[in-house]
């Protein structure tokens, strides 16, 4: 897929990846080998038929393939430019034996910005059948929730707590990544299904669950994410200049303070940033701050490049626009000056035997302490699941982590109450996000098909 | 919701405002706060809810005007809305009968003191009230706090009203007097906070401090209002906004308020050339 230069785009926050152009996606679609028994789609958490859209595609009925992915998957436009399609449905193609597998990511996207910019109404919806569902936090899970039983014939009101609809998808993943205006189409066109939004709620302090059960909701879906940052409790780290990537992410993204001048919201990236971690949201927050004023980027990681969580790709781009990339090293301590950050104190690290998530154990070099100046440094170690709906439902099974307990269906302690999404999992993509929404809009549909069954009422 | 019913200057620079808040009113505890952004490019700031109104759906608010968004938001006039008001926000205060309580609100603080007084008072306690200011025309609520608590001292800088000094001299007078108090809450200025917990640290005496760290979200998630408390990380927005002053790191709390004053500085000051 064409990309803008890395020296072009470092310069802006317009997307990286151009998508296909007609041509490029006929062309693409025409290597799909449409195998009778195809694997790609056991791949894709969503379940996406990949087959038949992309068949749409070879006979460039667009429209008809858009509709084939909004069957299973309310956010093509995001999924299309988010998901690792290079451990999903990209890496069961059969392609892959013979040289490169179809873009599959690629394809959806492209189908996915043909409706968009058409401002094409590609979802369909089954006759209302009076049951209220509440949504809360609208991140890819509760999204996915609300376009899943829209389509099905519920009524459908997500509550968020911040400002703007999107959850991560519009205050965590980066302009250049995930441009905003897709979010938001994606959201219109659920909205479209008749899906209320309301925004400024935070269920747990504005409204209880309860509550919402009292104003008369059938059934409830928790997907408030990821919630406070994880530090890495060393000494400074409460220095001017230390950002969280939630912090850093959040002004950038949310607030446009890279636009400082039109914008409110303030941030400072002096010239030498380090970023700590290894994530996405450390190779996002890398970029961002090389966007952002930042003259020497530096990525710390305590493992190596083989065991970076982030996306090949995203590491790729992070790269070709000048991140550097510091492996095998962990900070112990920030110094300071006037209060704010001046110096890292790091230690040298080396890989050990896997330890309990499989990856091999990063273990201290002793007396290889060095230190790196800097002026701005972004924490991106992960974050503890949200705990505002947690914290006041006292009869919501939490696990010691402050995860949401559920079983497979996505079904809580708390009959008609389901939860999905980083608050069930811990931090995880946004594909397993949609895949847990799915799993639960299945369920709330499942539940309600048997108790109207029970009492007899036909739809 | 957001729209401003009515409004009014309760000293130099200090604006009282009644906003329609349907959804946090009657639901802000004392201590509690919302989260407002005024208008598209605005930032989101927290302020203190003064008081609510259940029926009318409407929560009152005090603030200073000091910089750029405080001054955006004076500005609007009533029927005028604020994009987007959220809350309540932070633990609330938890009101209990402590014996002899003493209150201190510096500046624009004594709006947040007034519904813990409130609660104090209402829980059994013998309130004592000590309001200061830089100077007279910046005190506010003298009244409300004269009709509601047992004890009033006001302190000013310039001696413009009540003893001249801070609200620290006359805690410390007091404590010399050997007044009886078995705690002491505290809401302004990091600085007087600081001061507060400082005096009432040798006695021993239990101290309450209410933080006013930079926050974005709100939420818990962002991690901008963190602040040390005994040596540990908490977050302002969800752990607080009350600790124990006794163990908060005020240093490390002043210098992170200051983070962005340069910022700050740059947008009051455009935003003031552009409205002249």
């Amino acid at each position: 897929m064409p990309r803008r230069s890395p020296e072009e785009r470092v310069k802006d926050f317009d997307e990286v990846a151009l998508g296909f152009t007609e041509e490029q996606a006929l062309r693409e679609a025409e290597r799909c080998l449409q195998c009778p028994n195809p694997t790609c789609v056991s791949g894709c958490p969503a379940q996406i038929d990949v087959k038949a859209f992309i068949a749409y595609i070879r006979k460039g009925d667009f429209e008809a393939a858009v509709r084939k992915i909004r069957e299973k998957n309310s956010l093509p436009g995001v999924c299309g430019r988010v998901c690792p399609q290079e451990t999903q449905c990209e890496a069961a193609c059969i392609l892959n034996r013979k040289g490169a597998a179809v873009n599959i990511g690629g394809l959806e996207r492209f189908a996915a910005d043909y409706a968009l910019t058409r401002n094409l109404q590609v979802a369909d919806r089954a006759e209302g059948n009076g049951l209220t569902v509440a949504v809360i936090g609208s991140g890819p899970s509760g999204l996915t929730v609300a376009g899943d039983l829209a389509r099905l014939g519920y009524d459908v009101t997500v509550f968020e707590a911040l400002h703007e609809y999107g959850g991560v998808l519009t205050y965590g993943i980066p302009e250049f990544r995930l441009p905003k205006r897709v979010v938001k189409a994606e959201i219109d066109s659920i909205a479209r299904m008749g899906v209320r939004f309301q925004k400024d709620v935070i269920v747990g302090k504005t409204v209880t669950v309860e509550e919402l059960f009292e104003e008369g909701f059938k059934a409830i879906f928790i997907g408030t994410g990821a919630g406070p940052p994880l530090f890495l409790n060393v000494p400074g780290e409460n220095l001017n200049g230390v950002y969280t990537a939630n912090e850093f992410l959040t002004r950038c993204n949310l607030m446009k303070a890279y636009l400082f001048d039109i914008y409110d919201t303030p941030i400072y990236v002096g010239g030498e940033v380090i970023v700590v971690g290894g994530g996405n949201v450390a190779v996002d927050a890398a970029r961002v701050a090389m966007r952002a004023g930042g003259r020497r980027v530096t990525i710390l990681y305590r493992r190596t490049r083989e065991e970076m969580p982030a996306r090949v790709e995203e590491v790729r781009n992070a790269e070709e626009e000048g991140v550097r990339f510091m492996f095998l090293t962990n900070p112990v301590k920030f110094t300071g000056h006037n209060g704010w950050v001046r110096c890292v104190e790091c230690l040298k690290m080396r890989l050990g035997s896997p330890d309990e998530s499989g990856r091999p154990r990063p273990i201290p070099v002793r007396g290889s302490n060095f230190a790196v100046n800097t002026d701005t440094v972004i924490i991106a170690i992960g974050r503890k699941p949200n705990p505002t709906v947690t914290q006041t439902t006292p009869r919501l099974k939490t696990l010691e982590s402050g995860l949401i307990h559920t079983d497979s269906q996505g079904r809580t302690s708390i009959k008609e109450v389901w939860a999905g999404g980083d608050v069930v999992t811990g931090e995880a993509t946004v594909i397993s996000a949609i895949g847990a929404g799915k799993t639960a809009a299945e369920s709330i549909h499942n539940y309600f098909t048997r108790i109207l069954k029970r009492k007899g009422v036909k739809r | 919701m957001g729209k401003v019913v009515s409004k009014k200057r309760l000293g130099r620079g200090v604006v009282w405002m009644e906003v329609e808040a349907g959804l946090v009113a009657g639901r802000a505890k004392p201590g509690q706060f919302v989260i407002v952004r005024v208008d598209e490019k605005g930032e989101r700031v927290p302020l203190t809810v003064y008081r609510q109104n259940t029926e009318k759906g409407t929560v009152e608010l005090v603030f200073q005007e000091v910089g750029k968004t405080t001054l955006k938001l004076s500005r609007l006039n009533v029927g005028d809305e604020i994009l987007d008001l959220v809350g309540p926000l932070g633990k609330p205060f938890q009101e209990k009968l402590y014996g002899s309580v003493v209150v201190v609100g510096g500046g624009v603080g004594a709006a947040e003191a007034y519904p813990v007084a409130q609660a104090l008072k209402k829980a059994g306690n013998h309130v004592t009230a000590i309001l200061g200011a830089r100077s007279a025309d910046l005190l506010i609520l003298e009244e409300e706090f004269r009709n509601l608590v047992d004890e009033v001292y006001i302190a000013t800088d310039d001696g413009s009203r009540g003893r001249k000094g801070t609200v620290v001299d006359v805690l410390k007078d007091l404590i010399a007097q050997r007044v009886e108090i078995n705690m002491v809450y505290a809401v302004g200025p990091a600085i007087m906070m600081k001061a507060v917990s400082e005096a009432t640290k040798p006695y021993g005496v239990k101290t309450l401090v209410s933080l006013n760290p930079i926050m974005l979200d709100g939420t818990g998630m962002c991690g901008s209002c963190r602040v040390s408390v005994g040596g540990e990380t908490k977050l302002t927005c969800v752990d607080g906004p009350e600790f124990d002053g006794h163990q908060v790191d005020f240093e490390q709390l002043m210098a992170r308020q200051r983070m962005y004053l340069e910022a700050e500085k740059k947008a009051l000051q455009r935003f003031l050339e552009e409205s002249a």
